[in-house]
């Protein structure tokens, strides 16, 4: 079948200005349907761009792979029952554990989230209900939060310290605040994220009702976005607990013991532990950073892998 | 119009070129998608002046994973003609045209039946490279899709794939004229193809689909998203194309089909069998479907009298 | 209320630049502009300069871009292109999970097991066939170095570029793709056409935000750089950045002047840090990077 009708081979190339001019297209008629012209080359190239894409993705899953399992196999050997209950050794060695800086890690955190997911929640609140759609000082907000978000966190860690600790003594409470600074334009943007998603037809039903906006918020928007607002900033939390620069200037000198009074003390907390600790030559301190590091991140990704299945259900729902 | 027979005819030997305007009977499937016709139905007369056929397609279907969209499908689709696809929304008469360059291959699930010979060769072998169906069999789509680039661009970006570099910009001129819209653009052919108007847009898509010069261009309701008056300079295009080109054009419109169309193959949803497939019911060249189809659906349906 | 809340944010970032100010007063009276090319930096002599650290930060940030700015795109590319739908839905999460990593654990990794392998095995391999090129000079005995911080700083960066690009890549509308598939155009032809032209903005920030990452790490950087005050040709040597300088020498400090210098740095890194952010929002041009939305 391959010669056409009046026998003229298929001729696959630039057709000449004459043959624009005939009827049939000749040029590309009937030849078999593999690969012509330069496409053997063309799909060459583009087989090597997959490839290369192909081995970039597996390459970054690999060094997750190769990172969890380095952490966990040094930090396995850490871990017991000890290990999470007792303090860590008054002069560093071997034995005890990292129960006070759980405890004060989990203290620090709270504390921020109490500042941070009121304050973010809010804000972006502000941005999607209540603000004007020109209105000067959302875009002051939007720029502010956006810039927050950009701020180096040693840079947060350092400001906190001009702020609270410099004249007064490390703190858990300035750790607390630094946290909450890294945590707010996570929290504010997330939520804005959800909101938006808050199908229209609800605030209109309900302004149709007559009701103020702020019962609006309350009672409708805030419900339906509750999950994702949730999810978001538990993501955050997540993220601003393993975060060690915000604490390393502001609650780094604290004493081994547990410590519950975050106002004056400083208190052990993990990420400053872990940083110290791989800077020290004691094998038994390095021991203890890698057991540390495995509990901060199996809570860090068990978070990770919770909120996005909650996150997943939610959306389920939502879109129905 | 003969009456319709039982008697299956199809042995036209291909690529005959003598201009013969014998008339023959084509067999035309009415059955369900469950099973393979039993006793064909002949419908309608299908002319033929001895063309070459350019896509023989015998008992195609189209199925979505569980979901079957179009049943056994027969016919032929003869050379440097417009050929037309009607029916009702939702007949697969869309399905049916982009399994003709092989669009739906991206489609999860997508699974053809039966066999569709492009040129006697099989459009879904094996050995066949999918760029090069496309180079090959083109495609304009319903709503313009120029790209975010210079008219200029637009219509030279696949020749210069394609290694035409040689005399682009004559190939692009050309292009341009044969879709009618040299005029309107030769002074602005750097600027941006979003600034032109939807029905220059689609001229523009057409330009590019014919720049590289294909076999055959593919035509998915290219008017329906436009206005009355760049509907009628699509329509104008197409009468000027099919004498370089076979056309495939699917539209909603009678009216249109009408007009440009040498053939009309009409598409309609098989009520008989449970599920609703979209299945053939009549082809032939479009003044027999029109004045006299020989099925009451396609009657009914041209009459205006459902669909 | 909300307004309020709006407000304390704003006053917050206020205040923040404030504090650093206030804080590098000493220092700046005493040096001027001058500190950021002086290259020394002796605490204990009171001479403090940024030149090193500046240094350090464009050499380690720069070598971190040009390794996760393709891996980054080539993932976004996979992930939003080629994989079929069941990988996709497990390798985007595992590259998100690349991000969720605190960074204190990868120093950890980075000092106990990626600084030795590099040490070994990378460095001599490099030097011995690249050696003629100054970056690639002796090794030295630890593998703390200004390369192997670079190596970290690719494994923060890849998930940021390859994430908001992948979402970058998920809005070009289908019928754009499909219009350069029909005129046979092979995947990469529709990705260099098509997919990278409409969404080269967005990508252009994403990266802009992943340097902003690797600009301002402190605490993996600090763990692994090796602690350097000077400036060497080779990426092999320690060195320090901004942030690791601030984040080492912290807990240290010798005089009210070294405080002071410390912020001094943490000003430029403010400065740096928001500079790169309002450029990546001003390259967006239609894009909420971060939002994977088109605005």
């Amino acid at each position: 079948m391959s010669p056409l009708p009046d026998g003229t081979d298929p001729v696959d190339s630039a057709p000449a200005e004459s043959a624009m001019e005939s009827a049939p297209a000749d040029s590309t008629a009937p030849a078999d349907l593999t690969a012509s012209g330069n496409l053997r080359r063309r799909a060459a190239i583009s087989r090597v761009v997959d490839a290369s894409a192909t081995a970039s993705a597996l390459l970054a899953v690999a060094v997750l792979g190769v990172l969890v399992f380095g952490v966990v196999k040094q930090g396995a050997s850490s871990l017991s029952f000890d290990f999470l209950t007792e303090n860590p050794p008054q002069f560093g060695g071997p034995g005890g554990g990292i129960a006070s800086a759980i405890v004060g890690t989990v203290l620090i955190v709270t504390l921020a989230a109490m500042m941070a997911v009121p304050i973010g929640v809010l804000a972006a609140l502000y941005l999607t209900e209540f603000a004007g759609r020109r209105s000067g000082f959302a875009r002051v907000l939007k720029m502010a939060l956006d810039l927050m978000q950009g701020l180096p966190t040693v840079v947060v860690g350092l400001f906190v310290f001009g702020l609270l600790v410099a004249g007064h003594g490390n703190s858990g409470f300035a750790g607390s605040v630094a946290l909450a600074i890294v945590m707010l334009p996570l929290i504010a943007r997330s939520s804005q994220e959800v909101l938006l998603l808050v199908p229209h037809s609800l605030r209109e039903a309900a302004e149709a009702l007559g009701v103020s906006r702020w019962r609006t918020v309350v009672g409708v928007i805030l419900p339906a976005a509750l999950s994702g607002i949730v999810t978001g900033s538990i993501l955050a939390i997540a993220r601003a607990a393993g975060e060690t620069a915000p604490l390393l200037f502001v609650d780094s000198l604290y004493t081994p013991g547990v410590q519950l009074n975050l106002f004056g003390h400083a208190v052990p907390n993990i990420p400053v532990m872990i940083f110290t600790l791989s800077e020290g030559a004691d094998p038994s301190g390095v021991a203890r950073a890698w057991g540390a590091a495995l509990v901060l991140l199996a809570v860090i990704l068990a978070a990770n892998i919770g909120a996005r299945v909650l996150l997943a259900r939610s959306r389920r729902r939502t879109m129905g | 119009m003969r009456p319709s027979g039982m008697r299956p005819s199809d042995d036209e030997p291909s690529g005959e070129s003598t201009d013969q305007s014998a008339r023959r009977r084509v067999r035309i499937q009415t059955s369900t998608p469950d099973h393979r016709p039993a006793s064909p139905a002949t419908n309608g007369i299908q002319p033929t002046s001895g063309r070459e056929a350019v896509f023989d397609i015998t008992d195609m279907s189209v199925s979505y994973g569980e979901k079957p969209a179009l049943a056994w499908t027969t016919l032929k689709i003869d050379r440097n003609l417009a050929t037309a696809v009607i029916g009702p929304s939702g007949c697969g008469k869309s399905t049916f045209i982009r399994s003709l360059n092989r669009m739906n291959d991206s489609i999860p699930g997508f699974k053809l039946g039966g066999k569709i010979l492009y040129h006697g060769q099989d459009l879904y072998g094996s050995a066949v490279n999918r760029v090069e169906v496309r180079r090959r069999i083109g495609m304009v789509f319903q709503k313009p899709n120029p790209f975010p680039k210079s008219i200029f661009d637009n219509v030279a970006w696949a020749p210069r794939n394609l290694g035409l570099k040689a005399d682009l910009d004559a190939r692009v001129e050309r292009a341009l004229r044969d879709a009618a819209l040299w005029d309107e653009v030769k002074d602005r052919l750097r600027e941006s193809a979003l600034g032109l108007s939807g029905g220059q847009q689609q001229r523009l898509c057409i330009a590019r689909a014919i720049a590289i010069e294909p076999d055959v261009v593919l035509l998915d309701e290219p008017a329906s998203a436009l206005d009355p008056i760049a509907t009628a300079s699509i329509e104008d295009l197409i009468s000027t194309l099919k004498s370089r080109y076979t056309i495939v054009i699917v539209t909603h419109n009678m009216q249109q089909a009408a007009r440009v169309a040498d053939r009309t193959a009409f598409f309609s949803l098989d009520s008989t069998s449970s599920a609703r497939v979209g299945t053939l019911i009549e082809y032939g060249d479009t003044d027999a479907i029109f004045r006299h189809p020989s099925d009451p659906r396609t009657r009914d349906y041209v009459t205006g009298r459902f669909g | 209320m909300c307004a309020l809340a709006g407000a304390l944010a704003v006053l917050t970032l206020v205040e923040v630049a404030y504090q650093l100010i206030t804080g590098a007063s000493l220092s700046v009276s005493r040096f001027g502009p001058a500190f950021l090319v002086h290259t020394g930096w002796k605490p204990n002599f009171g001479v403090f300069g940024a030149g090193t650290v500046l240094y350090g930060t464009a050499v380690t940030a720069l070598m971190a871009m040009t390794l996760a700015t393709p891996l980054g795109i080539a993932i976004a590319l996979y992930l939003s292109m080629l994989a079929p739908r069941g990988i996709r839905a497990v390798v985007g999460p595992l590259v998100e999970m690349l991000a969720a990593i605190p960074s204190v654990i990868l120093g950890l990794w980075g000092v106990i097991v990626l600084a030795p392998f590099v040490q070994q095995h990378v460095e001599p391999g490099l030097h011995r066939v690249f050696g003629f090129i100054p970056i690639f000079g002796e090794p030295q005995t630890t593998g703390l170095s200004l390369f192997t911080a670079g190596l970290i700083l690719t494994i923060m960066v890849v998930p940021i570029v390859a994430s908001l690009s992948r979402d970058l890549f998920l809005t070009v509308p289908r019928d754009l793709k499909e219009g350069a598939e029909a005129l046979g155009a092979t995947r990469w032809e529709v990705i260099r056409g098509v997919v990278l032209p409409t969404t080269a903005s967005g990508v252009a920030a994403a990266t802009v935000l992943g340097l902003g990452r690797a600009l301002g790490e402190a605490i993996a950087v600090a763990q692994v750089i090796g602690d350097g005050n000077v400036i060497h040709a080779s990426l092999f040597a320690p060195g320090a950045t901004l942030a690791s300088r601030i984040a080492l020498d912290f807990q240290f400090v010798v005089s009210k002047l070294h405080t002071a210098s410390l912020f001094y740095l943490a000003v430029i890194l403010l400065v740096i840090g928001l500079v790169t952010n309002l450029i990546a929002q001003a390259i967006a041009g239609r894009f909420d990077v971060q939002r994977g939305l088109v605005r």
